[in-house]
């Protein structure tokens, strides 16, 4: 059993998708929203299962069907990839909970969406093969295509043509990528990769290099770098709640894959192919922090704001993934798990006072106050401290850590202006966010729309959560350090040589 | 045979990417599947290109590479997929939104597409 526990992440929600679309759990119902939180609750136990057997014994390798590497399908759990499916398996019991509320019911599929959705997220982070990784991108976005129109709606139509079609401009370039680089390489496991890397010269290094750089593109696309990010603003903010939540991991399987492949592959010991793509990566973070920043400020709706800060989160983390040094890739990954659960805290947030508004829904105008008023507006507050990066909330590390990182690798006089600033804006437009929403109310009947419990077990999930990235600040810290050289030391293939798992 | 091969692809390549930035979905669909098509043969060459190889070991002296048709056999399905899925969603959009441009609205016809219009009105007007 535990031999196969690094494929289980995928192939538990790969059975419970499929058993949802059949006779007796294919109704919306309570059966099918607990077979889902079920799935869910499983999911969490076997990657924290997986991330302690990672951390004390070190890297696994899972042949599937036992084709040794380079050749079969091959499964890869560092402690980057465990943390990460850890990550992946809270949010999704969060969002499986506060859909179960009742907004699952807007449409027929979110349950087994959500669950093909999660099994795409958490195949990118296990899989070691590049191809595979185009495969469960596919995977997670064909999903995330069908629960981006959840509900449906005008607004959500329109959101979702364009996030389809780039996305599929986006697969054609990946498949393209794939191509030159198997053409050049002669194989796709991105540890045989990276093996192969420093001997390639000739004709070939430019062939590779364009692969390479063709991935900067897609991945870029994916976690909505500048100047691919028109997709993100008005996709996240029209997207039900929960899957808005849910979303705000997407855009961080970008950032893992030009971890895994501009620093894993393409890392300082590729020879001719050493950190091409840092040099263009480096600007274009900028600009996205940048940018974010004033959208940020001039965002019109909860809603947007949620999503323009998903963006200068994106831009923080690429600059990490630019400056490329060991102390910075720790810095991130804590920044990474940090923004994530809070992003996706405010998502849901949004959702709930959207619900409670009425006709003003999320707008910056004043209406009539929300019935649960304090409630709403406590957890807003928790967010909102988390998300400008005030102490004492993990926010605040993961800033502190990532200007420590990058004073080290002496960016510093680049790297922390828009950084701070990006606190001083989150806080302004919060402040104002949350004053316009919760005090400036006009004379009339509150409304009766309650919270239905099953949302607020949902955002306790996250707020646990976040409170454990507080408190366990310094193992969470360390870990990501580790995690960090795993990254930067690249996976030993030559250990499956005498077919160690099956 | 690289020349003639680069060249299909080329040009598929370049039909696509020209119909995908059209403004209305069906051109851009077709411009997708036009690309995925020059996708699928550039992968088909990344194992090099050669004539009389065999695919089964034992049976022949020259043997063409067999990951890149997997690798193909994969994307052709995932492409099938992909093109029914927004195909689908770009009729839901024409019900939704009323019209059959990319972003949503008309005001994004071009001259041309104006004039057509305008024409076909006249055209049923002078038929009543």
């Amino acid at each position: 059993m535990m031999t196969h526990l690094p494929v289980l992440p995928i192939l538990i929600p790969m059975v419970i998708g499929a058993l949802m679309l059949i006779p007796p759990f294919n109704q919306v119902n309570a059966v099918q929203r607990t077979l889902g939180a079920l799935a869910s609750v499983l999911m969490l136990m076997i990657s924290i299962l997986l991330l302690v057997e990672v951390d004390t014994s070190g890297t696994h390798l899972y042949a599937v069907g036992e084709w040794q590497p380079p050749f079969g399908i091959l499964m890869v759990v560092d402690r980057l990839s465990a943390i990460l499916l850890v990550l992946t398996s809270v949010l999704t019991l969060s969002v499986q909970l506060f859909a179960s509320s009742g907004e699952d019911g807007h449409g027929r599929f979110f349950q087994p969406l959500l669950m093909f959705q999660v099994m795409g997220i958490q195949g990118a982070f296990l899989t070691g093969d590049i191809f595979n990784l185009f495969v469960f991108f596919e995977v997670l976005l064909i999903a995330s295509y069908g629960l981006l129109v959840h509900g449906g709606g005008k607004q959500k139509t329109a959101a979702n043509v364009h996030y389809v079609i780039l996305n599929l401009a986006g697969s054609a370039l990946f498949l393209i990528a794939l191509g030159i680089l198997y053409g050049t390489f002669g194989t796709l496991n991105m540890a045989d990769m990276a093996r192969v890397a420093p001997t390639i010269e000739g004709g070939n290094l430019t062939l590779a290099k364009s692969g390479a750089l063709l991935l900067v593109v897609v991945f870029g696309l994916k976690s909505a770098m500048l100047p691919l990010q028109f997709w993100l603003p008005k996709g996240y903010s029209a997207a039900p709640a929960p899957v808005a939540a849910l979303f705000a991991i997407m855009t961080k399987v970008g950032i893992y894959s030009l971890w895994r492949v501009h620093l894993g592959i393409f890392g300082p010991e590729a020879g001719g192919l050493a950190d091409l793509a840092l040099p263009w990566i480096w600007p274009l973070a900028w600009l996205t922090l940048v940018v974010g920043i004033i959208s940020v400020l001039a965002s019109e709706t909860l809603r947007h704001l949620a999503a323009n800060l998903v963006m200068v989160s994106v831009g923080s983390l690429l600059l990490m993934v630019a400056t490329a040094t060991e102390t910075a890739t720790s810095a991130g990954l804590y920044y990474l798990v940090h923004s994530t659960l809070a992003t996706a805290l405010i998502f849901l947030v949004a959702g709930l006072v959207v619900n409670q508004r009425g006709k003003a829904e999320d707008r910056l105008v004043s209406a009539r106050a929300m019935p649960q008023a304090a409630l709403i507006g406590t957890v807003f507050f928790i967010a909102a401290l988390a998300l400008i990066g005030m102490p004492p909330l993990s926010g605040f590390i993961g800033k502190a850590l990532m200007m420590q990182a990058t004073l080290d690798a002496g960016e510093a006089g680049w790297i922390w202006p828009p950084l701070l600033i990006s606190s001083l804006a989150a806080l302004v437009m919060l402040s104002r966010t949350g004053s316009t929403l919760f005090w400036r109310t006009r004379e009339g009947k509150p409304g009766t729309a309650e919270v239905h419990p099953l949302q607020w077990a949902g955002i306790a999930v996250l707020l646990v959560a976040l409170l454990a990235l507080v408190v366990g600040a310094g193992w969470m810290s360390e870990f990501s350090e580790r995690a960090a050289a795993d990254l930067f030391e690249g996976i030993d293939t030559s250990v499956l040589a005498g077919g160690v798992s099956k | 045979m690289e020349f003639s091969f680069a060249l299909g692809v080329g040009f598929l390549a370049g039909a696509g990417v020209f119909l995908m930035l059209r403004g209305q979905t069906f051109p851009v669909i077709l411009g997708l599947t036009l690309l995925s098509y020059a996708v699928n043969l550039f992968l088909f060459a990344s194992g090099r290109l050669m004539i009389d190889g065999a695919a089964i070991l034992g049976t022949a002296d020259a043997y063409s590479d067999p990951l890149p048709q997997a690798l193909v056999l994969t994307a052709i399905v995932i492409g099938f997929a992909m093109t029914a899925f927004v195909i689908i969603l770009a009729i839901r959009a024409r019900t939704d939104l009323g019209n059959d441009q990319v972003d949503g609205r008309e005001s994004s016809l071009t001259n041309g597409e104006l004039l057509d219009r305008k024409y076909r009105k006249d055209v049923k007007e002078a038929k009543r």
